[in-house]
């Protein structure tokens, strides 16, 4: 019998186009995702080499991390994101590609419109110039972020030079208590294992509370794996993976759909595979989490006080960080007071996600003392949205719903969050800065967010469910 | 452009988790080329939000100087940002130690002739003492031979042999792939895993 594999190994070794002594592999990529901040560089080193985009029809590109978020008809204000926006705009056109630009109906956050139009596909090797790139592994692939060079790489070649990472498992076993959602689950792992513990390795999630987590949840844990460093997440392809891409617009069809789907089926994990590193945790340990921060790693279960003693870089960087926040070693996060709600960013806009908030804020009011933004990933859930009348909740409750795009999750467009103010946040980043120059994050779930929305402070969402 | 022998005195920055957020803060990606990132790198830590310069942060001080940046543990985490790299770059750094990188940015620096090298904290805690002590401490870096010179010690570092290759002859990857085009054309028609790839 042959040698036992694991998911990873499976999809990677079918990608080797070559593999030469003293080189890195050379990796065969199915698709590439490409966006404004991180292509235009790479457009200019095709031209400077004078070569064409090797594979246009494997490349996808959309307009995101610059874009507003209100007056999406209107030319960008900001003359900067106009032009690099425009830029893409420019570079598809002379190099054959079809942009999925503003105001496009399949716009939206790259990680969301991937899956969500069907070309994210179990068994692919994806990339995008973006680490959150990570996310499509929900859907059993190997999908990982790259910087710009590595852009015009896969633009010139469809291929990249990759060493092989180092396996890692992680099991969740066992059943979620009520109000904690996937994101506690990430958080927490990431909280156990530190914002570098992942670093060198691909995360294989694993167990019974992930199997059970539906496609969209799947994809809010492997998109922070780069959170603790991993290059990619991913999670096996089953039943739930097969019923969400079924019927999907570049879903395959027919008889394509048949094949595809006995491959798919062979992909998890055989039985006896080992992994370089392992890790096992049980689902009822995990609470509401939220971060006191300036890194993912710094969070605590929300019945908990911040440490006193640092768990992720020194005591120095502890003091730094919570000086930065404006908190107190041995603080207890409840009660914390809010300034704004951002509910949005390719870890948490989907569908799913808005429906557990509009669900939780139905019939509530928000709080006077907060500001509440609520950013869908794509135009498509934008749309779907309005149709299921969640955007008339959240009017009636006091939320703004916007268009489109990455938003305050990193506040390159205008969604910035004031100098010294509080923001809960459904994003993936609590670095210092990250939500607008001195702004101060705290991450968190849809739910924690919806219910710090309705009270103006960290709640324990538990207490209102 | 190859890398070639680096001889110069430190800047410290004995921080851990330096994320690529701090070296180069997302309202600065904006530019379409990948020069001039240099004069907004550590943006944020090193100026005020009226630009004036913070008096305390490294790069504001005169005391140090020099082309090799001395960082803590799990140096340039978070986004996959090359503009960290053009800014590093940019500035006029050609190495930085750490005693740990984050995967994306070390493959960054290598496609942008930066050379990040991994030391061990006890190391890495001997060059902070060492550069604090005396500023204009000297370390040598010869890519060649792997190796790190200090205060009279020669530790030596790993790289791997492609990537060096890369730096000390100047090649980077997408020519070397050029020339494997056929390799690549063989492998498309002949993959048994394909029928499912539409659009």
């Amino acid at each position: 019998m042959a040698t036992p594999k694991t998911l990873f190994d499976k999809i990677w070794d079918q990608h080797i186009v070559q593999a030469k002594e003293g080189y890195p592999d050379l990796v065969y990529i199915d698709r590439h995702f490409i966006h404004e901040v991180t292509s235009p560089q790479a457009f200019d080193g095709l031209r400077k080499r004078n070569i064409p985009l090797a594979r246009p029809n494997q490349t996808v590109a959309t307009a995101d991390h610059n874009v507003p978020t209100l007056n999406q008809h209107l030319p960008i204000q900001e003359v900067l994101s106009r032009f690099q926006v425009d830029t893409l705009v420019s570079n598809c056109k002379s190099f054959g590609l079809d942009l999925y630009g503003l105001g496009h109906e399949k716009q939206g956050i790259v990680h969301v419109i991937g899956p969500e139009l069907g070309l994210t596909q179990p068994g692919m090797t994806i990339v995008c110039g973006d680490s959150h790139t990570s996310t499509h592994g929900a859907l059993g692939c190997i999908a990982f972020g790259i910087g710009t060079s590595q852009v015009e790489c896969v633009m010139a070649t469809q291929t990249l030079l990759q060493y092989k990472p180092k396996t890692m498992r992680i099991e969740i076993n066992g059943t979620l208590e009520k109000g904690v959602l996937s994101k506690d689950i990430i958080l927490y792992i990431i909280s156990q294992i530190s914002t570098s513990g992942g670093t060198g390795y691909f995360v294989e999630y694993a167990g019974t509370a992930i199997e059970s987590l539906s496609m969209e949840a799947r994809m809010t844990i492997c998109n922070m794996s780069i959170e603790m460093g991993a290059r990619g997440g991913m999670i096996a392809p089953d039943e739930t993976t097969f019923e969400y891409i079924k019927g999907r617009e570049y879903a395959p069809k027919g008889e394509a759909w048949d094949k595809a789907l006995t491959y798919w089926k062979s992909l998890p994990t055989d039985e006896g595979a080992t992994y370089d590193k392992m890790y096992v945790y049980d689902a009822a340990d995990i609470e509401p989490m939220v971060t006191y921060g300036t890194n993912p790693g710094m969070g605590i279960g929300i019945s908990k006080p911040i440490p006193d003693v640092a768990v992720n870089g020194t005591e120095k960087d502890m003091e730094k960080a919570l000086n930065y926040m404006g908190l107190d070693a041995r603080q207890v996060m409840k009660g914390q007071k809010v300034d704004y709600v951002f509910i949005g960013s390719c870890t948490n806009s989907r569908i799913e996600d808005l429906r557990i908030v509009a669900d939780f804020v139905k019939g509530k009011k928000k709080s006077d003392e907060v500001e509440v933004w609520v950013v869908p990933g794509s135009k498509r859930v934008e749309r779907q949205a309005k149709e299921e009348g969640l955007d008339l909740i959240f009017q009636e409750v006091g939320f703004q719903f916007r268009q489109p795009g990455c938003s305050a999750c990193l506040g390159m467009n205008e969604d910035k969050i004031p100098a010294g103010k509080y923001c809960i946040s459904t994003s993936n980043r609590n670095f210092e800065g990250r939500q607008g120059p001195g702004a101060r994050t705290f991450l968190a779930s849809p739910l924690m967010a919806a219910a710090a929305a309705v009270t103006g402070k960290i709640t324990d969402v538990r207490e209102m469910i | 452009m190859s890398f070639q022998i680096v001889r110069s005195s430190a800047i410290p920055l004995p921080i851990e988790n330096v994320d690529t957020d701090q070296i180069i803060p997302a309202r600065f990606l904006k530019a379409t080329t990948r020069e001039g990132f240099g004069e907004n790198l550590f943006r944020d830590w090193r100026f005020h939000a009226d630009d004036t310069p913070k008096g305390d942060f490294v790069l504001n001080n005169s005391t140090y100087s020099g082309s090799i940046l001395v960082a803590g543990k799990n140096f340039g985490c978070g986004s996959s940002r090359e503009h960290a790299a053009w800014a590093i770059a940019d500035y006029g750094f050609k190495v930085v130690i750490s005693s740990f990188f984050a995967d994306i940015f070390k493959g960054n620096a290598l496609n942008n002739n930066i050379l990040p090298i991994q030391v061990s904290e006890e190391v890495l805690a001997e060059l902070f003492d060492l550069i604090h002590a005396d500023p204009s401490s000297e370390l040598t870096i010869n890519l060649d031979t792997q190796t790190l010179q200090f205060n009279n010690q020669e530790i030596s570092f790993d790289i791997n042999p492609y990537k060096k290759t890369c730096l000390l002859k100047g090649y980077d990857d997408i020519e070397y792939i050029l020339n494997q085009s056929e390799a690549i054309t063989a492998f498309e028609a002949n993959r048994k895993d394909a029928h499912f790839l539409v659009g």
